[in-house]
C-alpha cells in the first residue's frame, strides 16, 4: 500500500489560489451569505436515500479485501481523551506504524490524531515512518475561545512536528450567520500551519454538522471551509452526537467534486466519529468511489477519523485471509 | 517528514467483485400449469416458454389458458365468491390476508430471486421494492376487510363478485399485490393472468396462498397471452375487470366491455414530465432523474421519460446527469450492485431500439455511458436523448425503455404547457425549493400522481392512477378498496 | 282565432346556448316541439355536429378558468342559479307543465326539487374534497395528500322523460366540482332546457360551462361520444336505447372517456342522489412532497 501524501508540503497551495477565485465572495458576510445560500439546496430525504442505496452495495471477496486494506492506510488512528498520557500516545503510535504486528503486508494507518501537548510523543514514535501526526487544535472541540488562543494553540502543535492540524470552526458564529469571521479564521489559522522552512502543515477543518443540523448548512460550511483553504473538510469532532454519517459525507463529498469541477482545485474529506466497523467503512469507501470518484480512493483524500476501526478492519482482514473468524484476543488493544 | 503528492500515481479503482444473490432459494419446475379452485391443473391449451431475459435461457413451460380453462376458473371463482369468500365475516377474510403477508415476508428472498430470474429486474429492486410492496398491500387491505362499513359507502357495502384481473410484466408481483389485495379484502374472488413473459411469481404467489389456506376458488390463476386475457375480459361471469398495461389494449378492454354492466379499473401507459427548475436541490434531482427513468430499466407506466429542464441550468443538469450516468451498474439481475438489469423480452428491446432510432433519425442527440452489455440476453443501455422537442416521437411516445428525452422550458406556465401537452396524465415531477411554486405546479398539471421533490414513490395507502389517456380508477389506498364495492342499495 | 284589435303574444325563439350565447343551429334546421298532448309549442333549434363541435370548444375554453375558481365561488354561482330558478318559478311550472303534461301540484312538486337540487350541489362544491379526499399516511418520510380534481369537459346526454328536474340532476354535479359541459336536452321536451340556460345565461355562470344543446340524440351523440377533446360521457339519458348507447360507449374508447353507462330505466329523480353523479367526473392526484430540514 503507498502511503499518505505529504502533510507538509508547498505543492498544495492551490487552495490558497482557489481562495482568491472567490476574492469577490469572501470580502463580506452578505457576500459570502449570498453566495453560500445561492448554492443548490440539499433535500434531506432525497441525500438520505440516496447514502441509504449506496449502503447497499455488496462489497465482496477481492473488492473487499483491496477496501480493508485501503480503509486501514485511511484512517487517522485517534486518541483525544483527558486521559491520554505519552504512554497511550506512544503504544498507539506504534500501532499506527505495525496495525497487525504477526503480518507485514498489512498497511500503515495514515496518522496518529492527538492533542496538541502529545504532538512531540507521537513524532518521537514515528518518525519518518510515513504515519503522520494530526494534531487537533483551534479549542478543541468547542472552539470557544480567542482567536490568539486558537492561533496559539496552531502553532505549538505545527512547531511540536504536527504534520495535519485539525481545527474546529466556530459554529456559533457560522449558525450566527457570521461566515466572514469563521472564514478569517480558518484562513488565520491556515497560515498559523507554516512553518520556518516554508513549508506548512495540512489544515482540516473540522465543521462539526452535528451542531449544524441541516444539510444545506453543511453543504455551506463545506464551501466557507473550501474557499478559505482547507486541505480537507472533517465532518465532527467526535465529541458530539450525531457525529459522522453517511449522508453528511455524501454532501461534503459532492462538495468536494463541485470545488473541483469549480476551480480545478482537491480538498480531502474525513468523516469523524462514530465508524466503528469495517461494514460502515467499506460503505463510505463506495460513496466516495460513486460520488466523488475514484480520485479521492487515497488516503491523501479521504481518511477515517477513528479509533475502534481499526481493530475490526484487522479482524476482518484476518478472516479475509485466513478463512475463519478472529476475536479480540487476537489483535492489539491500542 | 516530507513525502512527495502521490497525485502523480494513477487513479486507484475500486471494482466491484460480482455478488450475485443465490439462485439456490428457487425451485423453478420444468412445467406449470394453471391454478385454478385451489389446485394446479393441466391448460388445455397449448404451453409456451419463459426464459430468463438475461440469459435467453428457458427456465420452465407454462400452459397456456384457453378459453375453456379461464371458464373453469371463473366458475371456481364464482362458487367460491357465492358459498365461502363473500359469505365470510370480515375480519376472517383479514387473518387470510395477513397470513399471506407474512408468508411472503418469510419467502421474501425467494420471491425476489425469482422475480429477479424472469423478469431480469436488478435483485437490489425486487428485494428492496418489489417483495416489500407485495408484503404492505396484502398488510394494508388486510385492515379493512373488517371495517368496509366505515369505506365510504354506507353500512353494509357489498363485493361486486368475480374480478377479472389482467397484470403486465413489469412489476408482476407489484401488480399482482394490487390487484388480488383489494379485492380479496373487499370480498371479491379473482381471476387474474399474469404477462405471458412473467408468469413464474404468479404461481409461486399462488403456493403462497395454498401455504396460507385460502379457500379454494377464491384466487385463480390462468397463465397466457393476449388470447387468454381477451377471453378473461369478454367472460359474461365477470363482474369487474382491473387491467394494467398498454394504452391500446387498455382501450380494447373499454370497447369490450361497452354495454355490459362490468366495471372498470385501468392503469395504462405514460409520459411523464419530469420538470426541474433552476432553484431545485440539484443532486436530488438528478437522483430524481435518474431513478425516474432508469428504476427498473424504465419498465415505468409512470416513468419519468421527458426531463423538462429550465434553460438556466439545462447545461449544468446534463452535465451532472451523464456523470451520474455514467455510474450505472448494467448486469446480471442477480448481482446484488446492479442498478439497471435486462430488458424483460425481445419484443420489448426491438422497440426500445425503434424508437430509439427514430429519436436519432429525427436529428435528437443521443447518448449513452460506455457499458460493457453482456453477451447474450436483451439489453439497451441507459440512454439520454438532448434536442428533444415536444414534435419527436421519442417525446410523445412510451418507450417503456431507459431511454430520457431532454427538453427545455423558460417559465413555469411553459413548463406546465409541455408537461400537459400529451393524451397521457399518469404522473409528473416537480424539483424546486419554492414551496408555493411546488403546489401551483401540482395543481396544473393533469397526471394522477405529482412527485414533487421526489419521484417513483409508491404507497399502499396512497390512490395511484392517471388522467386522460393514461386510464381510470385508482388503485391503493381507500379508493383503490372503493373500486371493488358498491353500496348497498346498489 | 285571433281577433282584429286583439295583442299577439310575442313568442320566444328557443336557440342553442354555446358559449354563453345563444346562436341558432348553425345548419339552420329546426324541429317541431309538441306539449304533451301533441299540440305544437315551438320550433326548437336542431343541434348538429358541428353545434355539438362548437359547443365542445366553448366548454374546454372555459374548463381552465371554472375549474380554477375557489369551491367557495362555484358554490355560490350555483346557488344563485337557484335564486334565479326560484325568481322565474312561475315560468318553470307551466314549461314543465306543458313539456311533461303535469298538473300543476305535481308541477310545482318539480320545480321546488328541482331547484332544492341546485342548492344540495351547491353546497358540495367547497366539501366534497374533504369528504373523498384523503392524507394518505405513507410509510416514509412525505407529505402524502389526494385530492379530486374535475376531469374536464363532460358530455351528458340528458333524461328524456324528466326534462326539468332529470336536467337540473345530471348538470350540478358535473358542474359544481369544476368540469364544464355540454348537454343534449330531451329531444322530446327541450324547453324547459332552454328556459334553464337562460337562467344561467344570468346567473354569474361563465360563459361555456354549461352548454345545451336541443335536437335528437343520433345527431350529435355520437359526435361527442367520439370526440377526441371530450373527457367524460355521462349516457343517463340514452336509456332504453342499448345498441347506441353500447356504440357510443365503444367510440368513447378511443381516448378513454369515463362513460356513465344509461340505467335500465328513467331514474326516480326524487330519490337522494348520493355522490356517485360528481365522483365518475372527478380524478384523484396524489401529491408526494418529501418531509425534511
Amino acid at each position: 500500500m503507498t502511503t499518505t501524501s505529504s502533510a507538509a508540503t508547498g505543492a498544495r497551495s492551490g487552495a490558497i489560489d482557489a481562495g482568491r477565485d472567490f476574492a469577490d465572495v469572501t470580502g463580506s458576510d452578505a457576500s459570502l451569505r449570498r453566495f453560500l445560500h445561492g448554492l443548490p439546496g440539499v433535500d434531506q430525504v432525497g441525500a438520505e436515500a440516496r447514502a441509504a442505496v449506496l449502503g447497499t452495495r455488496s462489497i465482496k471477496t477481492s473488492a473487499k479485501a483491496q477496501a480493508i486494506d485501503l480503509a486501514i492506510s485511511m484512517v487517522d488512528l485517534t486518541t483525544l481523551e483527558g486521559m491520554d498520557t505519552p504512554g497511550k500516545v506512544r503504544a498507539l503510535s506504534a500501532k499506527a506504524m505495525r496495525p497487525d504486528p504477526a503480518d507485514q503486508s498489512c498497511p500503515a494507518a495514515a496518522a496518529v490524531c492527538v492533542y496538541a501537548d502529545m504532538v512531540a510523543t507521537a513524532r518521537q514514535v514515528l518518525g519518518d515512518s510515513g504515519v503522520n501526526v494530526a494534531a487537533v487544535a483551534t479549542a478543541f472541540p468547542s472552539g470557544r475561545a480567542a482567536l490568539g488562543v486558537k492561533l496559539a494553540d496552531t502553532r505549538d502543535a505545527v512547531e511540536a512536528g504536527a504534520d495535519e492540524i485539525d481545527m474546529v470552526i466556530d459554529r456559533g458564529a457560522f449558525l450566527s450567520g457570521r461566515y466572514l469571521q469563521v472564514f478569517e479564521e480558518i484562513v488565520a489559522t491556515r497560515e498559523a500551519c507554516a512553518r520556518p522552512d516554508g513549508r506548512s502543515a495540512h489544515l482540516k477543518v473540522i465543521c462539526e454538522t452535528g451542531e449544524l443540523q441541516t444539510y444545506d448548512n453543511v453543504r455551506r460550511v463545506s464551501w466557507l471551509a473550501m474557499m478559505a483553504g482547507a486541505h480537507f473538510i472533517k465532518t465532527s469532532t467526535g465529541k458530539v452526537q450525531p457525529a459522522a454519517t453517511l449522508p453528511v459525507t455524501l454532501v461534503m463529498l459532492e462538495a468536494v467534486r463541485d470545488f473541483r469541477e469549480a476551480t480545478g482545485q482537491m480538498v480531502g474529506v474525513k468523516p469523524a466519529g462514530g465508524i466503528r466497523t469495517s461494514k460502515d467503512a467499506i460503505k463510505y469507501l463506495v460513496m466516495v468511489n460513486e460520488v466523488a470518484g475514484a480520485d479521492w480512493l487515497r488516503p491523501a483524500w479521504f481518511r477515517f477519523g477513528a479509533s475502534t476501526l481499526l481493530n475490526d478492519l484487522l479482524m476482518q482482514r484476518t478472516r479475509m485471509r485466513t478463512g475463519r473468524y478472529s476475536g479480540p484476543d487476537y489483535v492489539t488493544l491500542d | 517528514m516530507v513525502k512527495v503528492p502521490d497525485t502523480a500515481t494513477p487513479t486507484p479503482s475500486f471494482d466491484y467483485a460480482p455478488a450475485p444473490e443465490s439462485r439456490a432459494i428457487v425451485d423453478i419446475a420444468p412445467s406449470y400449469g394453471l391454478f385454478v379452485d385451489g389446485q394446479f391443473v393441466d391448460g388445455q391449451g397449448r404451453a409456451f416458454k419463459t426464459i430468463n431475459p438475461a440469459t435467453e435461457e428457458v427456465l420452465a413451460e407454462i400452459a397456456e389458458a384457453s378459453a375453456a380453462d379461464v371458464d373453469l376458473a371463473v366458475r371456481a371463482a364464482r362458487r367460491a365468491h357465492t358459498r365461502v369468500w363473500s359469505r365470510m365475516a370480515g375480519r376472517e377474510r383479514a387473518k387470510y390476508l395477513y397470513r399471506i403477508a407474512r408468508i411472503v415476508q418469510e419467502r421474501g428472498r425467494e420471491l425476489a430471486v425469482l422475480e429477479s430470474i424472469d423478469n431480469g429486474k436488478p435483485i437490489r429492486e425486487s428485494r428492496d421494492v418489489d417483495v416489500p410492496a407485495l408484503a404492505a398491500h396484502f398488510f394494508y387491505y388486510a385492515g379493512w376487510a373488517d371495517k368496509l362499513d366505515h369505506a365510504g359507502l354506507g353500512p353494509d357495502p357489498r363485493s361486486l363478485g368475480v374480478a377479472g384481473q389482467v397484470i403486465p410484466w413489469n412489476f408482476p408481483l407489484m401488480m399482482l399485490a394490487w390487484k388480488i389485495a383489494p379485492a380479496l379484502a373487499a370480498g371479491n374472488t379473482v381471476v387474474l393472468k399474469p404477462a405471458e413473459t412473467t408468469p413464474l411469481t404468479a404461481l409461486l404467489f399462488a403456493e403462497i396462498c395454498q401455504q396460507a389456506d385460502l379457500p379454494a376458488g377464491v384466487v385463480n390463476i390462468v397463465t397466457g397471452a393476449g388470447a387468454t386475457g381477451r377471453a378473461l375480459v369478454a367472460h359474461p361471469d365477470v363482474d369487474k375487470i382491473a387491467f394494467t398495461g398498454s394504452t391500446d389494449v387498455g382501450k380494447q378492454i373499454a370497447r369490450t366491455v361497452a354495454g355490459t354492466s362490468k366495471t372498470v379499473t385501468l392503469e395504462l401507459g405514460g409520459k411523464a414530465a419530469n420538470i426541474v427548475f433552476d432553484d431545485a436541490p440539484l443532486d436530488q434531482a438528478v437522483e430524481g432523474v435518474v431513478n425516474g427513468i432508469f428504476f427498473n430499466q424504465g419498465h415505468v407506466c409512470c416513468a419519468g421519460s421527458r426531463l423538462l429542464v429550465q434553460e438556466s441550468v439545462a447545461e449544468e443538469v446534463l452535465a451532472r446527469l451523464k456523470r451520474r450516468m455514467a455510474t450505472l451498474r448494467v448486469g446480471d439481475p442477480l448481482d446484488k450492485n446492479t442498478d439497471v438489469g435486462a430488458i424483460n423480452s425481445a419484443e420489448q428491446l426491438a422497440k426500445i431500439r425503434q424508437l430509439s432510432d427514430i429519436g436519432e433519425a429525427e436529428g435528437a442527440g443521443r447518448w449513452s455511458p460506455p457499458c460493457d452489455l453482456p453477451a447474450t440476453g436483451f439489453w439497451f443501455p441507459p440512454t439520454v436523448f438532448t434536442g428533444v422537442t415536444q414534435a419527436h416521437r421519442i417525446a410523445r411516445e412510451e418507450v417503456f425503455g431507459p431511454v430520457l428525452s431532454v427538453l427545455t422550458f423558460r417559465t413555469p406556465a411553459e413548463a406546465v404547457e409541455k408537461a400537459n401537452n400529451t393524451p397521457y396524465g399518469l404522473s409528473a415531477g416537480v424539483w424546486t425549493e419554492k414551496g408555493s411554486r411546488i403546489l401551483w405546479m401540482a395543481n396544473q398539471l393533469r397526471a394522477g400522481t405529482v412527485w414533487a421533490n421526489t419521484f417513483n414513490k409508491f404507497d399502499a395507502s396512497a390512490p395511484f392512477g392517471g388522467y386522460k389517456e393514461s386510464g381510470y380508477g385508482r388503485e391503493g389506498g381507500r379508493e383503490g378498496l372503493l373500486a371493488y364495492l358498491k353500496g348497498a342499495s346498489a | 282565432m285571433s281577433r282584429p284589435g286583439e295583442r299577439q303574444t310575442v313568442r320566444k325563439t328557443y336557440k342553442l346556448f354555446i358559449g354563453g350565447a345563444f346562436p341558432r343551429s348553425e345548419s339552420g334546421h329546426s324541429y317541431k316541439v309538441a306539449d304533451a298532448r301533441g299540440a305544437f309549442v315551438a320550433n326548437a333549434a336542431m343541434a348538429s355536429r358541428k353545434d355539438a363541435r362548437d359547443a365542445v370548444s366553448a366548454a374546454r375554453k372555459a374548463f381552465a378558468g371554472w375549474s380554477s375558481r375557489t369551491a367557495y365561488n362555484r358554490a355560490q354561482i350555483l346557488y344563485r342559479v337557484a335564486e334565479m330558478m326560484e325568481d322565474r318559478r312561475p315560468q318553470f311550472v307551466e314549461a314543465v307543465k306543458q313539456s311533461e303534461g303535469l298538473g300543476s301540484r305535481q308541477a310545482d312538486k318539480v320545480v321546488d326539487e328541482s331547484i332544492d337540487r341546485l342548492v344540495w350541489y351547491a353546497g358540495w362544491a367547497d366539501k366534497i374534497t374533504q369528504v373523498i379526499g384523503s392524507a394518505n399516511p405513507v410509510a416514509g418520510p412525505y407529505f402524502n395528500l389526494s385530492s379530486p380534481e374535475p376531469t374536464g369537459v363532460v358530455a351528458v346526454v340528458a333524461p328524456q322523460a324528466s326534462s326539468l328536474l332529470g336536467l337540473v340532476s345530471v348538470i350540478a354535479p358535473v358542474v359544481v366540482t369544476g368540469n364544464t359541459a355540454v348537454v343534449l336536452a330531451s329531444h322530446a321536451h327541450p324547453l324547459p332546457a332552454v328556459t334553464f340556460a337562460e337562467v344561467l345565461a344570468t346567473s354569474d355562470v361563465p360563459g361555456g360551462v354549461v352548454n345545451i344543446l336541443t335536437g335528437p340524440m343520433t345527431a350529435t351523440a355520437p359526435w361527442l361520444a367520439s370526440h377526441m377533446d371530450v373527457n367524460a360521457l355521462d349516457l343517463t339519458g340514452a336509456t332504453g336505447l342499448v345498441e347506441e348507447a353500447t356504440a357510443w360507449e365503444e367510440a368513447a374508447a378511443d381516448n378513454l372517456k369515463r362513460v356513465l353507462r344509461p340505467p335500465a330505466a328513467e331514474p326516480d329523480w326524487y330519490a337522494e342522489p348520493g355522490l356517485d353523479r360528481m365522483t365518475t367526473f372527478l380524478e384523484t392526484k396524489t401529491v408526494w412532497h418529501p418531509i425534511g430540514i
